[in-house]
C-alpha cells in the first residue's frame, strides 16, 4: 500500500459512478418517504421564484464551528447566491461543542467532526439531515457512503466520517453502520494530517512518523497539544518505532493510553519537545521562528510557512507494514433540532449550496478536499486540479483562495494526488471511550 | 424609625444584590450542583448523587502536582510584583515631589494596558524565542555561543509574562495606602535620626500593609485562576489548575471540571481569608 502514485481524476469518476448505481437501486425501496422538500428542491442556485426570494430574505443561518473550516468568505458567497443571510462564527473545537450541547438554540448549523457529530447525536441536539434532498448525494465519494476509497477499505481506527454520518429515523440518538435515509452530518472539508519540518535542517527525508520522537531532534520537536488527536499522533510514532502495537488507536485500552502517556512524559523530561501548539497559528510561529524543526502539522500550516520565505515540507507518511499513515479528519454540516419551516428550507438550500463546487474549489486552494471532488473540479482550473487533486508539477503560479501567490510554477504538492493521500489515512480524529482517563493522563504529561 | 433606616440599609445594597445574585450566586450553586452529579460521558448529566467526582480529585497526585505547580507560580509572581510594584509606587509617592507629575507618571504606568493582555504576552515571545532579540543580542556581543533555550517556553517566561501583567494590581493599591501616609511622620522621624531605610522598615511598610494585602489579593487569585499564560508562555508545556479542568470541559466531562473548580474556589478563598485576617481593610480603607 502506499506506492500508489497519481490516479488521475478519472479514478475518483469511476468510483462515483459505481456508487451511484448502488444508490439508485436502493432508492426504489424508499418510496415510502415522501417530498417535502417541494419548494426548494428544485432550484438551488440560480435564482428563485419571486415569491420564495420575498419569503426568504429576512432569513439568517448562524453557521458555527472552528476557523479551518467555517470561512467567512464562503458565507459571503453563500448569501450573495442564495438571497438569504449566512452568518459564519468561529469557536475553537472544544468551545464549539459546548455550545451546540449547552446552547443548542443560538446555532441553525454546527460545523461537527465525526466524532462531534456521534456525540452531539447521543445528546439529541440535532435532526437528521434527509438524505434524498441533498442533491449531490450520489456524486459523494464512496469515502462517505461506502467507507472505501479506489476499492479500498478506508481506516476504521478512530471515528471514521463514514461510521458516523447515518441514523435511521430523523431523531435517532444511536448511530447506523451503512447508508440510510438520514444523515447526522453533510461532509464539506476534509484532509490528511501529518508532520511538518525543515528541509535545510533535517537532511534526509521524512516518511515516518518516529522521526518526530528522533534523538537528534532532542529540544527542537513539537507536539499537537489537543488530548484527543494529539495521542494518537504520538501513538503513530511509537508504533512507527516499533515500541508498541494499537488495537485501534482512535479508542485505545487504558493500557495503551498508559504506554503511550508513559513514553511522552519521559521523553518530556528529557527535554524531548520544545512546545507543544493548540492552534494553527502557534504551530505556523514555532517553526517559522525557528522554535521547532520538526512537529505534527497541518497542511496549510505548512504552506502559511513556505509562505513566509522559509523552506518547509508536509512529510507523506504513507502506510508501510501496517505503520504510519495520516490522522484525518472531516468537518460536516448537522442541522440543528430547533429548524423548521422556511428557516429548515433554508438550510437544505444551504447545504446544497455547500456540495455544488464554489466552496470545494475554494478549500482545494489552501490543501483541502470537497467530498463531492466532481462539483469543485468545474470551479478550478485545469492547472490548479492537476496540481491540488492529481499531485502534478504545477505549470503556473499556484494563488491561495484570497488570490494571493503561494508557489512557484514548476511545485509539487506535498504527499502526492488526493488518492494517494486518503488511500493512506491511516485513523481518524475521535472521542475515545476512556477519553475522561486518557484527558487526566494527558494533564499527567503536561504537569509532568 | 429603625424600619425605615432597614429599608434605606437594603435599598443601597439593592443594586449590588441584584448584580450578584444571577450572576454569582446562582452560577456558583449550579456548578455546586454540577459538581455531585453522575455522567454520562456523552456530556449528560445524570440526577444521582455521588462523591465519586470529589473521590477522584482527592485521591489523583495530579490533583496535587496541579496544586503545587500552580502555586509556585502564584507565590514566584507574587513576590516580583511585590518587589517591583512597592518601589514603584514609592517612589511615586516619596520621590516625586510634585503630585501633578507623580499622578502623571502613575498613569503612565497603566499605558501598556490599554492593549489587551493577550498582546502583552503574546509580544514576549520575539523577544524571548530561540531567534528572539535577546539571544541574537547575547550572540551577537558572545556572551553567549548557542541560544539560551529557557527563555521561552519555560516556568521563566510564565513568570515574567505574569509579573509583567500583574504588577500594576500591586502599584494601584500600594499608591493608594502610601498616599495616606502623612509625610510629616516621615520627617519627624527623618529630624529623629532615623535613615531611609529605617524609614522604609519602621513606617512605610507597615502603613502601607492593606495596599500590599490589597494588591496580593489581587495577584495571587488572577494567577490562581488563571490558564492561558501557562499554556502559551510554558509552549504548553506546563498545567495549571484551570487548564486540566478546561481539558475535562472540552470533552463535556462537567461534573468532574465543575467538582475542580470548586475545590479550586474553596482554596482561593482560604488564601484571600488568610490575606485579610492580617489586615482590617474596613478600618483603614475609612481612615
Amino acid at each position: 500500500m502506499g506506492t500508489e502514485t497519481t490516479t488521475p481524476a478519472t479514478g475518483i469518476e469511476k468510483a462515483d459512478a459505481a456508487d451511484t448505481t448502488v444508490d439508485r437501486s436502493k432508492r426504489s425501496l424508499l418510496k415510502g418517504a415522501a417530498a417535502t422538500a417541494g419548494v426548494a428542491g428544485a432550484q438551488a442556485i440560480t435564482g428563485f421564484p419571486l415569491i420564495w426570494a420575498q419569503e426568504i430574505k429576512d432569513i439568517e443561518l448562524r453557521h458555527v464551528g472552528v476557523s479551518y473550516s467555517v470561512v467567512k468568505a464562503i458565507g459571503d458567497q453563500a448569501s450573495k447566491d442564495l438571497g438569504f443571510k449566512v452568518t459564519m462564527q468561529n469557536l475553537d473545537t472544544s468551545a464549539a461543542i459546548n455550545r451546540f450541547v449547552t446552547q443548542p438554540n443560538s446555532v441553525d448549523i454546527a460545523d461537527v467532526e465525526g466524532w462531534q457529530a456521534k456525540l452531539a447525536t447521543k445528546r439529541g441536539v440535532l435532526q437528521g439531515i434527509e438524505r434524498r434532498r441533498i442533491k449531490e448525494f450520489d456524486n459523494i465519494l464512496p469515502i462517505f457512503t461506502r467507507g472505501e476509497i479506489g476499492g479500498k477499505v478506508v481506516s476504521r481506527q478512530g471515528i471514521s466520517p463514514y461510521e458516523a454520518m447515518y441514523i435511521t429515523k430523523p431523531d435517532a440518538t444511536d448511530l447506523h453502520e451503512g447508508v440510510t435515509d438520514w444523515m447526522t452530518f453533510l461532509p464539506q472539508v476534509y484532509n490528511a494530517d501529518s508532520i511538518g519540518y525543515r528541509p535545510d535542517l533535517i537532511k534526509h527525508p521524512v516518511t515516518e512518523w518516529k522521526e518526530l520522537i528522533n534523538p537528534k531532534f532532542k529540544g527542537k520537536a513539537a507536539i499537537l497539544d489537543v488530548p484527543a488527536i494529539g495521542i494518537m499522533d504520538a501513538a503513530l510514532c511509537f508504533e512507527s518505532a516499533g515500541e508498541i502495537k494499537y488495537g485501534n488507536k482512535g479508542n485505545m485500552t487504558r493500557k495503551e493510553i498508559d504506554f503511550t502517556i508513559d513514553r511522552l512524559i519521559e521523553l518530556k523530561r528529557q527535554g524531548h519537545f520544545r512546545a507543544t501548539w493548540t492552534t494553527f497559528d502557534q504551530s505556523v510561529q514555532l517553526m517559522a521562528a525557528g522554535e521547532v524543526i520538526i512537529q505534527s502539522m497541518w497542511s496549510p500550516a505548512v504552506a502559511a510557512v513556505r509562505v513566509k520565505g522559509m523552506p518547509c515540507i508536509y512529510a507523506p507518511v504513507n502506510i508501510k507494514n501496517g505503520r504510519e499513515g495520516y490522522r484525518g479528519w472531516c468537518n460536516g454540516m448537522a442541522l440543528m433540532r430547533h429548524l423548521s419551516g422556511k428557516k429548515l428550507e433554508a438550510a437544505y438550500e444551504y447545504l446544497n449550496w455547500y456540495l455544488s463546487g464554489w466552496q470545494g474549489a475554494f478549500v482545494a486552494r489552501y490543501g483541502y478536499y470537497s467530498p463531492v471532488p466532481s462539483t469543485a473540479k468545474k470551479n478550478l482550473s485545469p492547472n490548479e486540479w492537476a496540481y491540488w487533486y492529481e499531485g502534478k508539477p504545477s505549470k503556473d503560479v499556484i494563488l491561495d483562495p484570497y488570490g494571493v501567490p503561494m508557489e512557484k510554477a514548476g511545485a509539487l504538492r506535498d504527499g502526492g494526488s488526493f488518492m494517494e493521500r486518503v488511500t493512506n489515512i491511516s485513523c481518524w480524529n475521535t472521542l475515545m471511550d476512556e477519553a475522561q482517563y486518557m484527558n487526566k493522563r494527558w494533564n499527567d504529561f503536561k504537569s509532568a | 424609625m429603625s424600619a425605615r433606616s432597614n429599608t434605606a440599609g437594603w435599598l443601597y445594597v439593592s443594586p449590588l444584590v441584584a448584580v450578584l445574585i444571577p450572576f454569582f450566586l446562582v452560577p456558583i450553586v449550579v456548578v455546586l450542583v454540577a459538581s455531585f452529579l453522575e455522567h454520562d460521558g456523552y456530556g449528560g448529566m445524570i440526577a444521582h448523587f455521588t462523591l465519586e467526582n470529589y473521590k477522584d480529585l482527592f485521591t489523583s497526585e495530579l490533583t496535587l502536582r496541579l496544586y503545587l505547580g500552580t502555586i509556585k507560580f502564584a507565590l514566584l509572581t507574587w513576590i516580583g510584583t511585590l518587589l517591583i510594584g512597592f518601589w514603584i509606587a514609592y517612589f511615586l509617592v516619596f520621590h516625586v515631589r510634585n503630585q501633578l507629575l507623580a499622578i502623571g507618571l502613575f498613569l503612565l504606568c497603566t499605558v501598556p494596558f490599554w492593549t489587551s493582555n493577550i498582546i502583552r504576552m503574546i509580544s514576549w515571545i520575539p523577544l524571548l524565542g530561540k531567534q528572539g532579540l535577546v539571544n541574537s543580542v547575547l550572540m551577537s556581543t558572545g556572551v553567549i555561543d548557542r541560544p539560551l533555550a529557557f527563555l521561552l517556553f519555560s516556568d521563566f517566561a510564565v513568570v515574567t509574562a505574569y509579573i509583567h501583567q500583574l504588577t500594576i494590581f500591586m502599584i494601584v493599591p500600594l499608591f493608594n495606602s502610601m498616599s495616606r501616609i502623612d509625610k510629616r511622620t516621615i520627617e519627624a522621624a527623618r529630624d529623629a535620626g532615623a535613615s531611609r531605610f529605617e524609614i522604609v522598615r519602621y513606617i512605610v511598610l507597615p502603613m502601607s500593609r492593606t495596599g500590599i494585602a490589597l494588591g496580593s489579593i489581587f495577584v495571587l487569585s488572577i494567577v490562581m485562576g488563571d490558564f492561558f499564560v501557562v499554556k502559551v508562555m510554558s509552549g504548553g508545556g506546563s498545567a495549571s489548575i484551570v487548564s486540566a479542568l478546561f481539558e475535562d470541559i472540552s470533552v463535556l466531562q462537567y461534573p468532574p471540571a465543575a467538582a475542580s473548580a470548586v475545590v479550586l474556589l474553596v482554596v482561593v478563598v482560604i488564601m484571600i481569608a488568610a490575606i485579610l485576617r492580617t489586615v482590617d481593610i474596613r478600618k483603614e480603607l475609612g481612615r
